[in-house]
């Protein structure tokens, strides 16, 4: 999915502020990443602690006021509107917690139009809108208006369309943030098989268990890094029974 | 006890009555249940074991005479392991906080170090975890107890992110990274 061996997205001194002089606000403060390629990338914080905005401004949907965004090796932060609609549109596949599906088009619908707004035939994509449906596990769902599917499913949709344009990354904000448990874990079964296939992928989320599952944990506080974790192999879980005396 | 005991004594010698007051401070109502000889008979089995040793006795204007207490070497070197080591995952809410407390009285550690620590060990248990839930269908048997455990870890880590902002407010930092 990426070409040449640098990371799949980098940020270097990602600054965003708001305002100005005693009213200055640094949503996002110098912060430095690297997503290699096939790697999933959890940012969480407390709310307010500037994990959106840097989601956003890692995909063009927001600009910097300082510091760079490098997206397979291209940087992106200073590119024009124009530019960086169709960036958005080709490399960058985003989930929102609320999904964000159009309610007027069916599942396969929805998945086929940002593969038409990026200029693929009709034919092409329904065969990948298919294709992914069945990847989601919704094969059978292809008609149904999101009304007609459960938040996990509409989710499931949600991804699938992120995934249309084969893009470079995956930016999911808040992904399971409106799903219960056993929803979420449909969600990160499938982030799993996604990470598997070697898509590379960003989420945002307050929910330890969500982060766990990524391969680095970056922990926002302020608007600056606080931590940087890979979970490490911990003992075990067999360690997990010992805990209790 | 005895390591929260000692830890309180590194930064200066004190007695029983003060040690007994600072704990209590500290653990507010969960410190109701704490047996005033408690920390009196905690005193002697350290000096037993050679941890402390009684450097004076205060003879206040009113009320008994104290002895006060100071940490030996052998002593200062069990606090600084028992500030060092793993908490261990089965360490409870309480036992952590009095060890992040006796970290800042102490100087002997920085409280905010030892809470990251703790989170990285927390999440790679979590992360092993979560793992082990999503490799299970829902209803197995397994998976319910991994969704406990689950849980478990989860509560400890959004507790831990409260004790990193307390403390990090409280602890001067030099230099921004």
């Amino acid at each position: 999915m990426t070409t040449g061996t640098g990371p799949a997205l980098r940020a270097v001194g990602l600054t965003r502020t708001y305002g100005a002089g005693e009213s200055l606000v640094r949503a996002v403060d110098h912060v430095d990443l690297e997503v290699p390629a096939g790697q999933t990338l959890a940012v969480t914080g407390p709310s307010g602690c500037g994990k959106s905005t840097l989601l956003q401004l890692l995909g063009g949907l927001d600009r910097p006021t300082g510091g760079e965004v490098w997206l397979g090796g291209d940087r992106i932060d200073h590119l024009g509107e124009r530019a960086l609609a169709r960036l958005r549109r080709r490399s960058v596949g985003f989930v929102f917690q609320a999904y964000h599906l159009m309610h007027e088009l069916s599942a396969a619908q929805n998945i086929e139009l940002p593969a038409l707004l990026a200029g693929a035939s009709p034919r092409t994509a329904r065969d990948r809108a298919a294709g992914l449906l069945d990847r989601v596990g919704l094969a059978d769902r292809a008609r149904h208006l999101p009304s007609e599917l459960s938040g996990g499913q509409r989710q499931r949709v949600a991804i699938a369309r992120a995934l249309v344009n084969d893009p470079l990354v995956v930016l999911a904000d808040e992904p399971t943030g409106n799903l219960d448990t056993a929803a979420t874990h449909d969600i990160l079964r499938l982030f799993g098989e996604l990470r598997a296939a070697g898509q590379t992928l960003v989420m945002v989320t307050h929910d330890e268990r969500v982060a766990a599952t990524a391969d680095r944990i970056l922990s926002l506080r302020d608007g600056t890094v606080a931590d940087d974790t890979r979970p490490a192999a911990g003992a075990g879980l067999g360690a997990m029974l010992a805990w209790k005396d | 006890m005895q390591d929260v005991v000692l830890a309180l004594l590194v930064k200066a010698p004190s007695h029983g009555y003060d040690l007994r007051g600072r704990l209590a401070a500290a653990l507010g109502p969960l410190g109701d249940e704490l047996n005033p000889g408690q920390v009196y008979v905690t005193l002697g089995r350290l000096e037993k074991a050679g941890l402390v040793v009684q450097v004076r006795e205060d003879v206040p204007v009113r009320g008994p005479r104290r002895r006060v207490y100071g940490v030996t070497e052998a002593g200062l070197a069990r606090v600084g392991g028992w500030l060092g080591e793993s908490a261990g995952p089965r360490a409870d809410v309480a036992e952590f906080h009095l060890k992040l407390i006796a970290a800042a009285e102490s100087g002997l550690a920085d409280p905010v170090a030892l809470v990251d620590d703790r989170r990285r060990e927390l999440m790679g248990a979590l992360a092993e975890t979560q793992r082990a839930v999503l490799a299970y269908g829902t209803g197995a048997e397994p998976a319910l107890l991994l969704e406990g455990v689950a849980l478990r870890l989860q509560a400890d880590l959004r507790w831990l992110e409260a004790c990193g902002r307390v403390w990090a407010a409280r602890t001067p930092r030099g230099g921004d990274a």
